[in-house]
């Protein structure tokens, strides 16, 4: 059946920020649901606080309401937009929620508001966790033994134990977790009970040790049901499944115990209700016994559905959302064949591996157990012929150096895997045989590793692998969209490289420190390129972004962001230039063996780079500009550094010697607490400064200043977890000018073409630079949303050798309200996450606008969806801080 | 394990290592998108003189069982993955079947795809040797057959059944067997149905005999336009009793039903393919495996359409109701399971 014609606007509701549990996949998903339904002529308006997401860009929704993600303002955008429809299912767990308080407060009723996707009593049947169990009782499904409990008095004595506890309506498994004693059985209950909005909790029998599958399915409103995807998780039940390396599709299930798993998704499916669109079926599954349980179902788009989609090429949410307004499934065309239907079910010619990111170290007093709450903060995929291929690219995406993870409760095939990895490791040492060694997957690190040679001498050996497509249909059909991996076989056939190819580096797995802001970058300098003429290819291989979307560029290739892959894509793309200072530290990283490679770097940065992270010469080169900077010195010992502080001054910021991202960066107020283990940078510490984030652009001779954000905490707190207020109160036309002056000075100084970001401080009225950054920042797509200007667009053409006159750009912005930043911190996982020091912590931000500085302040602080996290407070800002009751009701799209 | 290489009659080699039997193997190519299931694919008759190409790079994983076979025996010719397990090419080998691992399915898939179903040959020989087996093969579709001189014989007499026997208890039902995979036989035993499996070479009569409630013809190998004394047959038989096909019994149904039928240019075969039901405009992901498909003409008894290519996937008349994928699956989704209930309501009906 066609479309619904009597729907004509519908209001998207996007997850706000990143999130542990909920990361940039709802970008991803709600980018391609705004884009395909304003294409059939709806009219759509969007809410969501993440200034960092692609979809809360100008151009993908009517009307873009950067408003907090809580019922109170999203019923105002209703009451303003009177949206005919409004779809929850595409974001997250946040936009579901809402939903259902939405529709619990009556607004949905009283604006005449259409739930599409999944209405109420689906999405209860789904996530109340008593009605689901029953639901899948009646439709004759297995489910693990349990009792809902409500209160610790509710506990029946005969609860099986070990048991799994599970909250309700939580996100990532928020405050549940497995409990092997009666005891930690009543503590795990207690802080379930705490996490659930509605106080109940699951208390399940423990089915930990057995296999874990999830099915993706897509169903539609003629009850056609198709399963995009089987994903298999290698850390058996017990381990959240985003914290799991997991694979698709599925590897060790012969194909009869797989259609009962398929059966069993459509009926979970049937059973809730399911009305249009995607949706996440969880089993477990004991081989010996044959027993098979349902776990969970997301009536919704999910991490899963991100990762089936691009491990696929299978566009999930794009049809969720057709699907939502009336379309059936053998209407819509397969996008990646162009002449298939997308009526079936992807057949795969490779094999995908997800391998999840952790970042304990951030967080001294997390346990780094693995449970069945969510602590990954990001996850790479490999794709590959091979199993051995494509875990060994997951492993190099994850960039974390690490040898094999431990699973415990290994399927055999699994174990026999990483024995045959080990085994090509043996005979490569044995035969030095790089070309088998290629041909089974193992990455030039290692092979290098094992040889004993550099990866340029193994790299000299052996061949350049063939790029093959994800095609959704295992070559059955053409493929016409492109989007690739390679591998060391006869490749599909490649056009002759297109002139004027820009290739764009993407920043790998989400972690603390870099996320969907890189990825935000990268989507927009593939849409400049393509504007001006160019091919716009893509590298990376987070799966939750918008960039590896299957559209987002000219090519993609889903490949880690490593040297050995990024040469191997230049020697098909013979690209015109590499941009390396977009994707946040991964590409940067590589930037130097690139370049020794001889790929050509846009804009040149290398040199800048080095200007601006070598003390020495940036220290000469202020000294030069006659620019302010504190007091510094390098020192190996500990009495080489009690010498600079001495004479710097106390307090001190003592850090390692090359270290990004403030990893073990620390204050030091006296000389009986200073301590250093290797080489490291001893800075005069300005107190009670005021902090100032710059970003301009630069064209080598002259730059352009595009926004002053003023941090609300002191100079000292990490930049990434300051929240930040643009106009800044403290930034006067006399401290603005000076900033100029110095932007104008200091970037040409530095032979910056592009994007610069600033750190200044500005302390009794002098402004001395913190650091200097000559690529994009965390804080791009803040000022770009901030002021209305495309940054990233201007910068790509700085890069490719334009003039800023060139640019036209006018004299100076200013944003289009007042706009702060607040950042959001994983302290419902891990204790002390959310106290703000010199190292970052957060995962991700909001966005809040308002008439005053303060209101905006407050704005972002509710967005943020809670309290204030802890640490000091700027002198300027104070005022801010302590009032931070928001009672600003005017909720007005933020560009339409 | 060898180098050995696989030789396709128009000269193209890809190179693999031996994993299976010893020796050399000829055959049709073909190749499957099933991502799971290899033992029942291997053990389908309707592989019967093929050689299948696995497009899932990872076969062999899950190991074996006893009770994943669709027949006693491994009909394919050869099998070519690129990666195979131990256990697997140790059961291929037991049971002298040539296979190569480590070749570039990828880039084999797409010539077949390309260049069409042909002939060829595999195992240790040299490129020459190799090549002129796969040029003497015979060919398995009537019309090139017969105009090369170089047919192979009806190959689905040789994978049907010699005498009759009898299955199940409940209401009669005759299958006539064309090298049945085993599968269908257990679904209609499992509901509750007494199934006379009778030999290709049975007349009209000879079923009408055993007083079927309804007739199945099964699926089996090789080009239905060499079994005209079967498509005779079940001209006799419609009319006389309900007639229900699968596969090659839905061609030999429509070649009865005096439509045509043709050889597809590299055929269908895998676990997901869409298949639109015209009367409730329902979508069924459906298992398919052949090489050939019935060109209807202008007739109107079309009750399933491909949504791939458009190809007639069932007929539907008053008294026939045939089906040109497979609804038993073994392997692949059971969304056609269903089609067994008709028969079974049929039979009870009746």
């Amino acid at each position: 059946m066609p479309r619904r014609l009597d729907l004509e606007s519908v209001l998207i509701i996007g997850s706000g920020p990143i999130r542990i549990g909920q990361a940039c996949e709802f970008d991803y998903s709600g980018s391609q649901a705004c884009r395909v339904l304003r294409a059939e002529g709806l009219r759509v308006a969007l809410v969501n606080s993440n200034p960092a997401t692609i979809m809360t860009d100008p151009e993908w929704a009517d009307a873009t309401y950067i408003e907090p993600l809580d019922a109170e303002s999203v019923a105002q955008v209703i009451a303003r937009e009177r949206p005919d429809a409004l779809l929850p299912t595409l974001g997250g767990q946040t936009a579901l929620n809402l939903a259902m308080e939405l529709a619990a407060d009556g607004v949905l009723a009283e604006h005449g508001v259409e739930l599409i996707g999944a209405d109420v009593d689906a999405i209860r049947r789904a996530e109340d966790r008593l009605v689901f169990r029953d639901v899948m009782r009646d439709a004759g499904l297995g489910v693990p033994h349990s009792v809902i409990v409500t209160s610790l008095d509710e506990l029946p004595a005969d609860t099986p134990c070990p048991a799994v506890v599970r909250p309700a309506f939580t996100l990532g498994g928020k405050g549940g977790g497995l409990a092997e004693t009666w005891d930690g059985l009543v503590e795990q209950i207690r802080q379930g009970l705490d996490a659930s909005p509605i106080n109940q909790v699951l208390v399940e029998q423990s089915v930990r040790g057995w296999q874990e599958f999830e099915l993706e399915v897509m169903s539609d409103a003629a009850g056609n049901c198709v399963v995009v995807c089987s994903i298999e998780n290698l850390d058996p039940m017990g381990v959240h499944t985003g914290d799991s390396w997991t694979v698709a599709p599925q590897q060790t299930l012969p194909d009869a115990a797989y259609q009962r798993l398929r059966d069993a998704a459509f009926a979970a499916a049937r059973a809730v209700g399911v009305a249009t669109g995607g949706a996440n079926v969880q089993f477990a599954y004991e081989p010996d016994t044959e027993e098979l349980v349902v776990i969970e179902m997301n009536p919704r788009v999910s991490r899963s559905s991100a990762l089936a989609s691009k491990a696929t090429g299978f566009p999930i949410a794009k049809l969720a959302a057709l699907l939502a307004i009336g379309y059936t499934l053998d209407e819509l065309p397969n996008d990646i064949t162009g002449k298939s239907s997308a009526a079936f079910e992807p057949a795969l010619d490779y094999v995908a591996v997800k391998g999840p990111r952790f970042d304990f170290e951030k967080f001294p007093l997390a346990s780094g157990k693995l449970g069945t709450e969510m602590q990954a903060v990001g996850e790479a995929l490999g794709l590959g012929r091979t199993f051995p291929e494509a875990f060994l690219k997951a492993l190099e995406g994850l960039e974390k150096n690490l040898d094999f993870p431990e699973i415990p409760g290994l399927h055999p095939y699994f174990e026999a895997e990483f024995e045959a990895i080990r085994e090509a490791e043996d005979t490569l040492r044995a035969s030095r045989d790089v070309a088998s060694a290629k041909r089974f997957g193992l990455p030039d690190s290692r092979v290098a590793a094992v040889l004993g040679v550099s990866e340029a001498d193994v790299r000299a050996e052996r061949s350049t692998p063939g790029r093959l497509a994800v095609d959704s249909c295992a070559a059955e059909f053409e493929a016409r969209t492109p989007y690739f991996y390679l591998s060391y076989e006869d490749g599909d056939p490649t056009e002759p490289a297109a002139d004027g190819t820009v290739i764009i580096l993407g920043s790998g797995p989400n972690r603390i420190g870099q996320g969907i802001e890189f990825d935000y970058c990268c989507v927009h300098a593939v849409q400049a390129f393509q504007r001006l003429g160019h091919d716009a290819v893509m590298v990376n291989s987070n799966p939750e972004t918008v960039s590896t979307d299957y559209d987002t560029s000219d090519r993609l290739y889903l490949e880690p962001v490593t040297v050995e892959r990024v040469l191997d894509v230049c020697a098909i793309e013979q690209p015109l230039g590499v941009v390396v200072t977009l994707g946040g530290q991964t590409p940067l990283r590589i930037a130097e063996a690139l370049a020794a490679a001889g790929v050509p770097l846009l804009g040149d940065p290398l040199p800048a780079i080095e200007a601006a992270e070598d003390r020495g010469k940036f220290g000469e080169l202020l000294d030069r500009l006659g620019i302010a900077a504190p007091r510094w010195g390098v020192a190996d010992t500990r009495d080489e550094a009690l010498a600079v502080a001495a004479e710097v001054g106390y307090p001190v910021l003592v850090r390692p010697h090359y270290v990004l991202g403030g990893r073990g960066m620390r204050v030091v107020y006296g000389p009986e607490e200073l301590e250093i283990r290797e080489p490291s940078l001893v800075d005069q510490f300005l107190e009670e400064a005021i902090e100032l984030d710059v970003d301009l652009l630069c064209d080598r001779e002259n730059a352009w200043v595009a926004g002053i954000l003023e941090h609300v905490e002191p100079a000292g707190v990490h930049s990434g977890d300051s929240a930040c207020v643009v106009p800044g109160p403290s930034v006067t036309p006399e401290v603005e000018s000076q900033v100029r002056e110095l932007a104008s000075a200091l970037a040409p100084g530095l032979g910056a073409r592009g994007l610069v970001n600033l750190q200044l401080a500005l302390k009794d009225r002098e402004l001395l630079v913190i650091e200097a950054n000559p690529r994009a920042s965390r804080t791009v797509p803040f000022i770009a949303k901030a002021t209305g200007v495309s940054l990233v667009h201007h910068a790509c053409r700085l890069m490719l050798g334009a003039s800023l006159e060139e640019l036209q750009l006018p004299e100076r912005v200013h944003p289009t309200r007042v706009w702060a930043k607040e950042a959001v911190f994983p302290d419902d996982r891990f204790p002390g996450a959310a106290d703000r020091s010199a190292e970052m912590k957060s995962t991700g931000e909001v966005m809040g606008g308002g008439d005053t500085a303060s209101a905006a302040y407050a704005r972002a602080v509710r967005a943020a969806g809670r309290g204030r996290a802890r640490g000091s407070v700027g002198p300027s800002l104070q005022q801010l801080a302590e009032s931070p009751r928001e009672r600003s009701t005017v909720v007005e799209p933020a560009h339409a | 394990m060898h180098e050995a290489q696989l030789v396709l009659e128009d000269g193209t080699t890809f190179s693999g290592r031996s994993v299976g039997a010893h020796g050399t193997s000829t055959g049709e190519i073909c190749f499957t998108t099933t991502m799971a299931g290899y033992q029942e694919a291997v053990t389908d008759p309707s592989y019967h003189a093929q050689v299948l190409v696995f497009s899932y790079p990872l076969i062999g994983n899950y190991g074996v069982a006893d009770e994943r076979v669709e027949s006693d025996r491994v009909w394919t010719r050869g099998v070519i993955m690129r990666r195979s397990r131990p256990a697997w090419s140790g059961w291929l080998s037991e049971r002298d079947v040539v296979a190569l691992d480590e070749v570039d399915t990828r880039a084999l898939v797409r010539h077949v795809r390309s260049q069409g179903a042909m002939r060829c040959a595999l195992g240790a020989g040299s490129t020459d040797d190799l090549l002129a087996a796969a040029r003497a093969e015979p060919h398995l579709d009537y019309e090139r057959g017969v105009g090369e001189s170089l047919l192979a014989p009806p190959l689905a007499i040789d994978a049907a059944t010699r005498d009759s026997y009898v299955v199940g208890e409940g209401k009669a039902v005759a299958l006539m067997d064309f090298g049945c995979k085993r599968s269908i036989i257990q679904n209609l035993v499992d509901r509750e149905l007494r199934v006379t499996v009778v030999p290709p070479t049975w007349t009209a009569d000879q079923i009408l005999e055993t007083k079927p409630q309804a007739i199945l013809i099964g699926n089996g190998p090789g080009d239905p336009a060499q079994l005209g004394d079967s498509v005779d047959t079940i001209r006799g038989l419609v009319g006389q009793c309900p007639v229900f096909g699968i596969c090659l019994g839905h061609q030999l149904l429509g070649l009865a039903l005096d439509m045509k039928t043709y050889k597809l240019p590299f055929g269908h075969r895998g676990a997901n393919h869409p298949v639109r039901v015209r009367k409730s405009s329902r979508v069924l992901v459906t298992v398919q495996n052949h090489g050939f498909a019935v060109d209807p003409g202008d007739r109107a008894e079309v009750s399933h359409v491909s949504l791939n290519d458009d190809t007639v996937e069932g007929l539907e008349g008053e008294d026939f109701f045939s089906l040109q994928f497979h609804p038993e699956a073994a392997p692949g989704p059971h969304d056609a399971l269903p089609f067994f209930d008709r028969i079974a309501e049929t039979c009870q009906g009746a």
